[in-house]
């Protein structure tokens, strides 16, 4: 880090370690901290991941760090069904928001969307600090819950009322466990929304000379249009959050219906609505799975002209405004999560038709990116690989969504482990993989240092065929009517699966070794990988206009100007965004 | 960092590749003295404040569809007489919002030269504040009524959303009564931003229009 002080001199960066590193203000800091935080957390969501796998596949297996953790939930290292369901919610929670919603927005939109609006930091640049250290927060909240007697929640990362509102009488984990919980996600909600204010003004009105929207680079305007999806949704979140809490501390029955009985109690409660915090949460939870998935959007199409060498098909205006449809969209069909909940069936159809309809961007989507290839000189980097992995994995998971939007197909899928192969080809993996690919492609500017291409390689094909053989078995097993959320299979007709479940099993935990190997490639490159040039694949955006790593204001004081939309390749040739040149590209 | 010269964005319009924003604004201008300083078209004050409205919108659309389900799925739903404290109240917060304005015109004179005197336009800050606070105190009047009446945040519904809307939004007033410190102790230095004290002023408007909104809700639903 010593070239950046130079560079910034003027510019006067912290002192000291921990205004530097810790509590700083410093977009990049604050991109790297999301990015370590959600690594960290990627982790421990595989682990859980690995822990309820060997359960469901070797019912008799022990795991003696369960026992350790739980007394109570894994006595002697086998785990009882509630704790199975615990580590299930703090997987699905861990996962979906400080891994996917952290990484691809927070984590590289904080490094990179400054740099290459063309500004020296975000607008907003203690509020961005904040957002990160209550996110941080929320983090340990989280966390706590595997130290606490009762051990984490059981609800699901859904955490569908009543069974998250009445409290310890529910289950274990379903007193603290549950009530830290919601503190943890509501300040999530906190952190998202400071987050996204900062990104939608930082795009707004921080742009640098020249910089107009039809010029903004296609990751910028993911993560725009990701910042609107992220406010007005988590804006609903945190009111779900608050009556949530309400009924578990305060004795409210928002959510709690009357003459409920928990373990043969009679709850306390009357006249609340299950269905209400259905509403409220899918509200929130399905724009919130595009919130995860439009930064992988962006990340790919930023990715692909650079390792294609032309311009996307349609330019930037097609697969922007397929963003800007299935973000607007995404609003509109949250009912369809609540086919089976006891809506009515007209209602049913009435979200069933805009869910088939936001299928049209998505596949829009994907045709620029399939067509774009055609004809191209494609250069198999490891960045392109994990985006081309990303688009299989992504129309993969979509077809299975097509069954899941007819709610006749759906009754039947509902509860399988069908859905479960679903979102996680479309949402869990396919982010993962657009988040690797932005890893990949950002850690020289990031680091100053290149990671090993061929350890890359090796990661992403052992990655992808993992991913393959453990989410479309879960698709079989799901037809073959495998139930979702069951802790074991060990008695009933689910038995003639059991090899599959074997097999699921092992490839899952190759899968997660797979993942050590970008482990020790991501920290062994950043002392020892060779030191990179400050544009090493030979992209126009203004984040290559700079050194890598980037100075304090990431400009050394200069003040660009920008000439040219973002895609300006012609096979080996191309035009940087700030160059005068003439566009050889038309963009 | 001395006071450096702020560039005037009508300088940077007339480029070649200027269009929208994309005006080269990255450069932090000079938090200085009121004489000298000018606003910028669109601040980020003003874009962040008008954008965190719009969450706010959100979250309390959000909490009046909550309150409609709710009342449509229940048997137990009883209606209930507002205390009259809240009209009141009402006042105190639409007065508020009147003398924030006359203290924005008494800065924009004292900027402008017109107007010599800084504790004029900080004498009408210091009533908003006023107001405000008593705002949040005739709130909490309401409140303890209502715990006299017996009705607490759990005894029913209605009374659970009297609490909840009423509350929320007697946060978000306390979050403006905090913007109001903030512009008084940099109009006490001189070194107040006009657009800081728009985008305060934008925040304070929205919160009085809002409950207007919130109390015809809580009279027409409760
Ligand atoms: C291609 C268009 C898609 C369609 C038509 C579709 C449809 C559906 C439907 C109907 C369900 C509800 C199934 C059920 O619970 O019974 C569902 C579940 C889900 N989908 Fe999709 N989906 C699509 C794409 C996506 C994408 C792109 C993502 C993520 C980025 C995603 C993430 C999820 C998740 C997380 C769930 C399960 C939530 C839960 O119950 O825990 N889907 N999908
Ligand atoms: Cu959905």
């Amino acid at each position: 880090m010593a070239e950046t002080q130079v560079h910034a001199a003027h510019h006067a960066p912290s002192q000291g370690f921990i205004r530097k590193y810790v509590f700083s203000v410093d977009h990049k800091i604050i991109g790297i901290q999301y990015l370590t935080l959600s690594m960290v957390s990627a982790f421990i969501g595989m682990a859980l991941s690995w822990a309820m796998r060997i359960h469901l596949a070797y019912p008799d297996f022990r795991i003696p760090i369960l026992g350790w953790l739980s007394p109570n939930g894994a006595p002697n290292g086998l785990m009882t069904p509630e704790y199975y369901l615990s580590l299930m919610t703090m997987h699905g929670t861990i996962m979906a928001f400080f891994v996917l919603t952290a990484a691809p927005f927070a984590g590289f939109g904080n490094f990179v969307l400054p740099i290459q609006v063309g500004a020296a930091d975000m607008a907003f640049p203690r509020l961005n600090m904040s957002s990160f250290w209550v996110t941080f927060v929320g983090f340990l909240l989280a966390a706590a819950t595997f130290f606490i007697p009762d051990g984490p929640p059981l609800s699901g990362w859904t955490a569908y009322a009543p069974l998250s509102a009445v409290g310890s009488v529910a289950g274990p984990g379903q007193g603290l466990g549950q009530t830290l919980w919601v503190l943890s996600i509501a300040m999530f909600c906190v952190a998202s929304l400071m987050g996204a204010l900062n990104f939608i003004v930082t795009t707004l009105d921080m742009r640098t000379k020249g910089l107009t929207l039809s010029r903004l680079p296609l990751s910028t305007w993911a993560w725009f249009i990701d910042a609107w999806v992220s406010l007005l949704a988590f804006a609903v979140l945190l009111p779900c959050g608050l009556l949530l809490a309400l009924d578990r501390l305060g004795g409210t029955s928002f959510f709690i219906p009357g003459g409920l009985v928990f373990n043969d109690q009679l709850q306390p409660h009357s006249g609340g609505s299950p269905l209400l915090f259905q509403h409220l949460f899918w509200f929130f939870g399905h724009p919130e799975v595009y919130i995860i998935i439009l930064p992988a959007f962006g990340i790919v199409s930023h990715i692909f002209p650079t390792f294609i060498r032309k311009p996307l098909v349609g330019g930037w205006k097609v697969i922007t405004f397929a963003e800007i449809a299935v973000g607007t969209l995404s609003f509109v069909v949250w009912g369809h999560h609540m086919f089976v909940s006891g809506m009515s069936p007209f209602m049913a159809m009435v979200f069933s038709v805009p869910t088939l309809f936001i299928t049209i961007p998505s596949v829009i989507a994907v045709l620029v990116w399939v067509f774009s290839l055609y004809g191209a000189n494609i250069r198999f980097d490891t960045p392109m690989l994990y985006s081309l992995g990303f688009v299989s994995l992504f129309i993969t998971g979509g077809i299975g969504g097509f069954f899941l939007a007819q709610p006749s197909t759906d009754s039947y899928l509902h509860a399988t482990s069908f859905v479960v192969g679903h979102f996680h080809f479309t949402m869990g993996l396919s982010a993962i993989f657009a988040t690797f690919a932005g890893f990949y492609y950002w850690y020289p500017k990031i680091f100053g240092r290149t990671m090993n291409e061929k350890l890359g390689k090796l990661h992403f094909w052992l990655s992808f065929v993992g991913v393959y053989c453990v989410f479309i078995t879960l698709h079989l097993t799901g037809f073959a009517g495998s139930v979702r959320r069951y802790s074991a299979f060990v008695d009933d007709f689910m038995i003639p699966l059991m090899p599959a479940q074997r097999f699921m099993t092992i490839s899952a935990l190759l899968l997660g070794a797979a993942q050590f190997i970008f482990l020790f490639n991501a920290i062994w490159s950043r002392f020892k990988g060779p030191k990179s040039s400050d544009n090493p694949w030979g992209a126009t955006t203004l984040e290559w206009a700079t050194t890598s790593p980037p100075p304090f204001d990431n400009f050394g004081g200069r003040q660009l100007t920008v000439y040219h939309g973002p895609m300006e390749y012609d096979d080996e040739a191309s035009v940087m965004q700030t160059s005068p040149e003439a566009s050889i590209a038309g963009t | 960092m001395a006071t450096t010269v702020y560039e005037p964005p009508q300088v940077e319009r007339h480029l070649p590749y200027y269009s929208g924003k994309g005006g080269g604004e990255n450069r932090a201008p000079a938090g200085g003295d009121l004489h000298a300083v000018e606003d910028r078209p669109l601040d980020p004050a003003q874009t962040g404040i008008r954008v965190a409205l719009g969450a706010i919108t959100m979250s309390f659309a959000a909490l009046t569809s909550a309150m409609i389900v709710r009342q449509g799925t229940a048997l137990d739903w009883r209606h209930m007489t507002l205390p009259s404290v809240l009209y009141l109240n009402t006042i105190a917060l639409l007065v508020s919002s009147i003398t924030l304005e006359v203290s924005r015109r008494r800065v924009t004179d004292y900027a402008r030269g017109v107007q010599t005197q800084i504790s004029i336009p900080m004498l009408w800050l210091l009533a908003t504040l006023t107001l405000g606070l008593l705002f949040v105190v005739g709130q909490s009047v309401a409140w303890l009524k209502l715990r006299a009446e017996g009705l607490y945040l759990a005894s029913n519904p209605n009374s659970s959303f009297f609490y909840l809307l009423t509350g929320v939004h007697a946060t978000h007033v306390l979050g403006g009564l905090l913007a109001l410190v903030y512009v008084i102790s940099k109009l006490r230095r001189a070194v107040l931003r006009r657009s800081t004290f728009a985008a305060a002023a934008q925040y304070w408007h929205f919160m009085g229009a809002l409950w207007l909104y919130l109390l015809l809700l809580l009279w027409a639903k409760l």
